[in-house]
């Protein structure tokens, strides 16, 4: 017997908080998928280092959506029990890992983002959010460093680094406009203070970027037109498979205590 | 994690070097003094700690693999959290055992190279595959169990930096053992399901984990040079009794059967295991264990497809002087 799925009432503060952790989680479990594989062991330290902070993130996330909603959906059936067209997550995040330039050029741009995102949300009227974003704002400040320096050295490193670098942006550039989207019921959170337009951070993010790019000597693309999808569970094919192995178990042995 | 009592020390061959030196050497041993990097040492006292320290290394960065197996499977987010929080701790380990092992003047590359190229060994017990989750549980309670049995006594080893080094690797090691037990705990005290998982992993576990702590004593050979250098203060069997006397009432407490139907008890409490399996050891550490093959595969995977990572690293490092040093010039 497979476990069916839990169903979430998804009011817009539920959802809004979904929405986040399922970002957090489905990055982290790509980062965790080099653990013992990365290219030297100080990035088998750092990447993990990295996903356990995003996994420490998107526990607290569930729990606060999981309080909100009110009922029993905690943040192992929030996590283990939605099937793909329930998940939240932005498409970027669910990419494959790729080669290591692919990761880090998704990190880079999920992390600059991030970094924004949580010093913004530390204003947030919603205390539970507030103190979230206090504590991922420090995290995500020493990722999107990390993500940085290896951009740089990436780009101008070899000829090979360089032009991995650089298909990587051109190849998950076009993943980044849904950081920055707004639906109604987040429309309506941000009139009441609770959520921040992410829309008004997107100058900042873009600099970063730029300058980032410009030391590495690499350049973003032209093209704005973007993919959406992943914030109403229209996910690209590859999220199936993460969740058919990272529910296996739970799926697997329904109800048990682990 | 995870010595071996594979290592064997290099011949005794001070009656080649100075005399004199080589006796004040063995006057500083005696006096449990730290021998450190910048002192004189025998040449066969450098060479088997490399030996020993390297291999230890290898054992944590191939001990990732079978654990890290399960990361992305793990069946919940706070055993998620733990299991990839340990498997980063094991990679911890790996990095200060090779800075441990440079002092004695090998490059980490040289080491790694020397792994890649399978003349370096890495303890058997990653030879074994992890099917199920209760390894988990089961590698953090007897393996890590096990390394710890081994590792307390080298704490105490007489080179400084790797006496140094295992006592922070115990500490970490027996918190990973207490997790690994509570997962074992867990599955004991839930369904038929875990319960029969939790046996089916013991079963498989027990005699390997045995075989952790190196041939019989009756067997090993070149051991009195590592006792008297104090890299080795405990036989391997003595070690291995040591184990299964702590580990024995573990299990039980757990409900869980030792797979050695012979096993006995002494008057003086001492569990005596059955005859274990060396022919079963000796075709693993030949490379024919069940995983051999792809441990070695996975580990030469990430280093050669890392290879042109960290070619950009040094290249970008080296424009990076380059243009220090011009501008310093103008």
């Amino acid at each position: 017997m497979a476990m069916a799925n839990i169903q979430v009432s998804e009011t817009p503060l539920v959802l809004y908080a979904l929405r986040r952790a399922d970002d957090a989680l489905i990055l982290g479990h790509r980062l965790s998928e080099w653990c013992g594989h990365a290219p030297m062991l100080e990035e088998d330290m750092a990447l993990s280092n990295i996903a356990l902070d995003l996994i420490g993130q998107a526990r607290e996330l569930y729990t606060y959506a999981s309080k909100v909603e009110g009922r029993d959906n905690d943040e192992d059936k929030l996590a283990y029990l939605r099937d793909v067209r329930q998940y939240r997550n932005l498409l970027l995040v669910e990419q494959p890992n790729g080669d290591f330039a692919q990761t880090l050029v998704r990190q880079f741009f999920y992390s600059a983002f991030a970094d924004l995102y949580w010093r913004a949300m530390m204003n947030s009227r919603d205390t539970t959010l507030a103190a979230v974003a206090a504590k991922s704002e420090k995290e995500s400040a020493y990722h999107v460093r990390h993500a940085s320096e290896w951009l740089i050295r990436l780009g101008d490193g070899t000829d090979e680094s360089h032009a991995r670098a650089q298909a990587a942006i051109d190849h998950l550039w076009a993943f980044t406009g849904e950081m920055f989207a707004v639906d109604d019921g987040e429309r309506a959170l941000i009139h009441a203070g609770i959520a921040i337009d992410p829309g008004t951070l997107r100058g900042r993010w873009l600099q970063t970027l730029s300058d980032v790019a410009s030391e590495a000597t690499l350049v973003l693309p032209q093209n704005d037109w973007m993919q959406q999808g992943g914030r109403a569970g229209r996910h690209s094919e590859h999220l199936g498979h993460l969740l058919s192995e990272l529910q296996s178990m739970q799926r697997t042995f329904p109800g048990l205590t682990w | 994690m995870y010595t071996q009592a594979l290592n064997t020390a290099e011949t005794d061959d001070r009656g080649l070097e100075d005399a004199a030196k080589a006796a004040q050497f063995q006057a500083r041993i005696d006096a449990e003094e730290r021998i450190e990097p910048n002192d004189w040492m025998p040449a066969a006292y450098r060479k088997t700690l490399t030996r020993q320290i390297s291999q230890h290394a290898h054992s944590e960065i191939v001990g990732m693999l079978p654990e890290g197996n399960w990361i992305t499977r793990a069946p919940t987010l706070r055993r998620k959290a733990a299991l990839l929080a340990k498997v980063q701790d094991e990679c911890g380990h790996g990095l200060y055992l090779y800075a441990a092992a440079e002092t004695l003047g090998t490059s980490r590359e040289e080491l790694v190279d020397a792994m890649l190229a399978g003349k370096a060994k890495y303890s058997s017990i990653f030879n074994y595959p992890t099917l199920t989750w209760a390894d988990i549980g089961t590698i953090g309670w007897l393996v890590d169990g096990a390394a710890i049995m081994n590792q307390i006594p080298l704490c105490r080893c007489s080179y400084g930096p790797y006496a140094r080094a295992m006592i922070r690797v115990c500490k970490e090691e027996s918190f990973h053992q207490r997790q690994g037990y509570e997962i074992m705990l867990t599955l004991c005290r839930g369904s038929d399901e875990q319960k029969a998982m939790a046996q089916d992993s013991l079963n498989r576990w027990w005699w390997p984990v045995l075989m952790m702590f190196g041939p019989p004593d009756a067997t090993s050979q070149h051991s009195d040079t590592s006792t008297k250098w104090k890299i080795k203060r405990f036989s391997n069997d003595e070690l291995r009794q040591k184990f299964v006397d702590a580990t024995v009432p573990q299990a039980q407490y757990l409900g869980l059967t030792i797979p050695d139907p012979g096993m006995t008890q002494d008057a003086d409490g001492h569990c005596r295991y059955s005859e274990i399996d060396w022919t079963e050891f000796k075709q693993v550490l030949a490379g024919n264990g069940p995983c051999n093959r792809d441990r070695m595969a996975a580990r030469r995977k990430a280093h050669e497809d890392g290879a042109w990572v960290r070619e950009a690293a040094a290249a970008h490092a080296a424009k990076r002087a380059h243009r220090q040093t011009a501008q310093a010039a103008e």
